[in-house]
């Protein structure tokens, strides 16, 4: 047990939120944009339960759990949004969502 | 490479020869002769009538959302539940407070008509 | 003081009474929308509630100060040093006070106008508010992760209220998507000071950071990544993008809040994060970065106002490069550039707040009164509304003796009193460029034809709300002694 050092699980929390960046600039479907946000949140989570692993304490964990629980609220308003645009707009194309300019 | 991790290469080997020798052997031994009609999505013997992403209802969505915030509630639930000797009645009294907040979030959903399935 | 038990001792509770009061009477509001009104008719009893609740949130914040005053002691701590009532906290709090009634009673007819009165917009205002105490008093960064995130939940639903008008859909997807982005920025570079520190209060963190090298590349990474979060709330360059849709999507009456109340909540978090608190011994690394953010900031957002013929829009910009003269004023980082930027935010909010409801008295029963055009001849149609919109103008410029004066005229003092003659040129300038875009509004009300017959909305509500910030905007600008010491009161160092 602890054989593998935390570098790695680190480096594996810094790669997950830069593809959930990628992945929110890049991508078209809202759903997916979405999606990668949540990976954004979940990579933090990692994060936080390895320096709460290294240091012996229990604060990592717990901003853990209201990370998850702010992702889960933020994801049920998203939805609702998202269902909302749906229903007026009829398409899921980030591109196509855009009547309001300079 | 620590020694505990040997067990679970040998599993995700295992598991990806599987399919892989099965698709393989499936490929190799059967007859090919594909022609334009065997090739289309099956319909019920008629000719497919629109894509199969089909739209599906709202309510699945609405359900997915009600239960991912009942479940978190039900997240934090569990170190209360953990500890609740220690904790005493201190601990059920906030656990109440925090169960009768998400109670009004129920209740209005209720009254909105949200768990409505119809 | 003794205890409830070993965890929640009535000290505890005392600090965070006020936001107990806001969270209760929210879910009051709820409850009593269906309950016992469903006649849409008994409305005005949930303002009643909202009323009832900023009453007892005032309240309660009274007697935090007494105490502080009556036992001499700078602050209360509570939940073990996670949340701290201080003179600051009070302060920003009084704000969030003022900003929740008055748009609570000047969005009851405007919603009513557009179809969409429901009774979850007041629940949502008081759980903002609940929010936003928290990240005025929060000094952990669970607290103040908290804080934010449920302030900006209940602004994602509140800018989405419209759920007919696609632009308030677009809306309010857009500040959502931008908003949890920069959320996830900002947890990363929490994760990181946690991972420096091995704590979550703010207090640590800071003497783990000082402990450090002066350009340590963990305190750059932590240091670069909240920064990402904080300037996206306060809506600076170059993560602006979401404001100008989202305050020209949202229904009026949110606006107005969005633009005061969260605004002025992301500042005390700022300021919380930046200068009382865990980056202010990292000040080499950021004082650079910020100038260039602060002036990119005015020059968008001044720029970008020129041409904007939607006044929503027009205001939106305005109000991204007043976060410009905010962040100048952390830029100096003296005494008196925090004691600017809490005077700015307190004319801000009164002024800023009376502009878009004037724009909220335009909506009638056909009408949007968004753009120029609607404001053609406001002067012979509605003289009142048409002089209250010139003092927030003026205001807005900076022009003397209205209040927006103050606010610059202090944080241009501390530009120059720690040496930044080259951003307090560069501010000046800005000011004149923004007195063309208030003065297109001006010359549209006073002397163009009127275009429009119909006459103004007017409820009660939204004149008392009006009126308010008229003439507190006036006073604060003529006789602004009583109101200059409360701000220098309220800072900490």
């Amino acid at each position: 047990m602890g054989s593998v050092p935390i570098s790695w699980f680190l480096t594996l929390s810094a790669v997950l939120f830069a593809l959930g960046v990628a992945g929110f600039l890049f991508r078209r479907s809202i759903i997916t944009v979405f999606m990668s946000i949540e990976l954004m949140l979940n990579a933090v989570n990692l994060s936080f339960v390895t320096f709460s692993y290294q240091l012996k304490k229990v604060d990592g964990h717990l901003f853990s759990f209201f990370v998850m629980v702010v992702a889960a609220a933020e994801a049920a308003v998203g939805l609702a949004i998202i269902l909302t645009v749906f229903r007026n707009r009829k398409t899921l194309n980030i591109d196509d969502v855009s009547s309001m300019k300079d | 490479m620590p020694r505990e991790y040997l067990p679970i290469l040998i599993f995700l080997a295992i598991a990806i020869a599987f399919p892989v020798a099965a698709i393989a052997a499936a490929r190799l031994i059967r007859p090919a002769a594909p022609f334009r009609t065997k090739l289309e999505a099956y319909e019920c013997g008629i000719k497919a009538a629109s894509d199969s992403r089909g739209r599906y209802t709202v309510r699945f969505y609405i359900i997915a959302i009600l239960f991912v915030i009942f479940d978190v509630e039900t997240i934090f639930l569990f170190p209360w539940a953990v500890r609740y000797k220690q904790l005493g009645w201190f601990g059920v009294a906030e656990v109440a407070v925090f169960l009768a907040i998400l109670a009004v979030g129920y209740v209005w959903a209720f009254k909105k008509g949200a768990l409505e399935w119809v | 003081m003794s205890p409830f038990s070993q965890y929640y001792t009535s000290l505890d509770h005392f600090s965070i009474i006020p936001a107990v009061m806001l969270a209760l009477f929210g879910c009051a509001v709820l409850l009593f929308d269906f309950l016992i009104f469903p006649d849409p008719r008994q409305r005005k009893w949930l303002l009643i509630f909202v009323a009832l609740a900023e009453v007892f949130t005032g309240y309660g914040l009274y007697q935090q100060q007494a105490w502080l005053a009556v036992n001499g002691v700078a602050e209360i701590s509570g939940f073990g040093g996670s949340v701290t009532v201080d003179g600051f906290g009070i302060f920003f709090n009084w704000i969030f006070v003022a900003a929740a009634i008055l748009v609570a009673v000047a969005s009851y007819k405007y919603l009513e106008t557009a179809g969409e009165h429901h009774g979850e917009y007041y629940g949502l205002i008081l759980f903002a508010q609940c929010g936003m105490y928290f990240l005025a008093t929060g000094t952990d960064l669970i607290t103040l992760f908290i804080g934010l995130e449920l302030m900006a939940l209940c602004f994602y639903v509140m800018v989405g209220f419209l759920r007919s008008d696609k632009r308030s859909n677009e809306a309010a997807m857009k500040y959502l998507l931008l908003g949890a982005f920069s959320s996830g920025f900002l947890v990363y570079g929490f994760s990181v000071m946690y991972g420096i520190a091995g704590s979550t209060k703010l207090a640590e963190i800071t003497m783990a950071i000082e402990a450090r090298p002066a350009w340590d590349p963990v305190v750059f990474l932590a240091l670069a990544t909240t920064a990402v979060g904080l300037l996206f709330k306060i809506a600076a360059v170059p993560f602006h993008m979401w404001a100008p849709d989202a305050y020209e999507g949202a229904p009026v009456t949110v606006t107005a809040y969005l633009a005061v109340a969260s605004k002025a909540a992301s500042i005390a978090f700022l300021l919380r994060l930046f200068y009382y608190g865990p980056l202010a011994p990292a000040r080499q690394a950021w004082e650079p970065m910020l100038a260039v953010v602060a002036v990119a900031t005015l020059t968008i957002g001044n720029l970008a106002a020129i041409n904007q013929t939607n006044i929503k829009r027009l205001l939106a910009y305005s109000s991204i490069s007043h976060a410009g003269y905010m962040l100048l004023g952390l830029v100096a980082g003296n005494r008196t550039g925090i004691n600017g930027i809490l005077v700015y935010i307190m004319v801000y909010t009164f002024m800023t707040l009376g502009a878009f409801l004037v724009v909220a008295a335009l909506r009638r029963k056909n009408i949007i009164g968004e753009d120029l055009d609607d404001f053609a001849g406001l002067m012979r149609k509605s003289p009142g509304y048409a002089v209250l919109m010139l003092i927030f103008l003026l205001s807005l410029a900076g022009i003397p003796p209205t209040a927006g004066f103050l606010g610059k005229y202090y944080i241009f003092l501390a530009l120059i009193q720690t040496g930044h003659y080259a951003l307090a040129v560069v501010a000046t300038l800005y000011v004149a460029v923004a007195i063309y875009y208030y003065f297109k509004i001006v010359r549209s009300m006073f002397t163009r034809p009127e275009a429009e017959e119909s006459p103004l909305a007017s409820s009660f509500g939204l004149r008392l709300a009006l009126g308010v910030s008229g003439v507190l905007t006036l006073v604060i600008g003529i006789y602004p002694e009583p109101f200059l010491k409360l701000a220098q009161g309220s800072l900490l160092r």
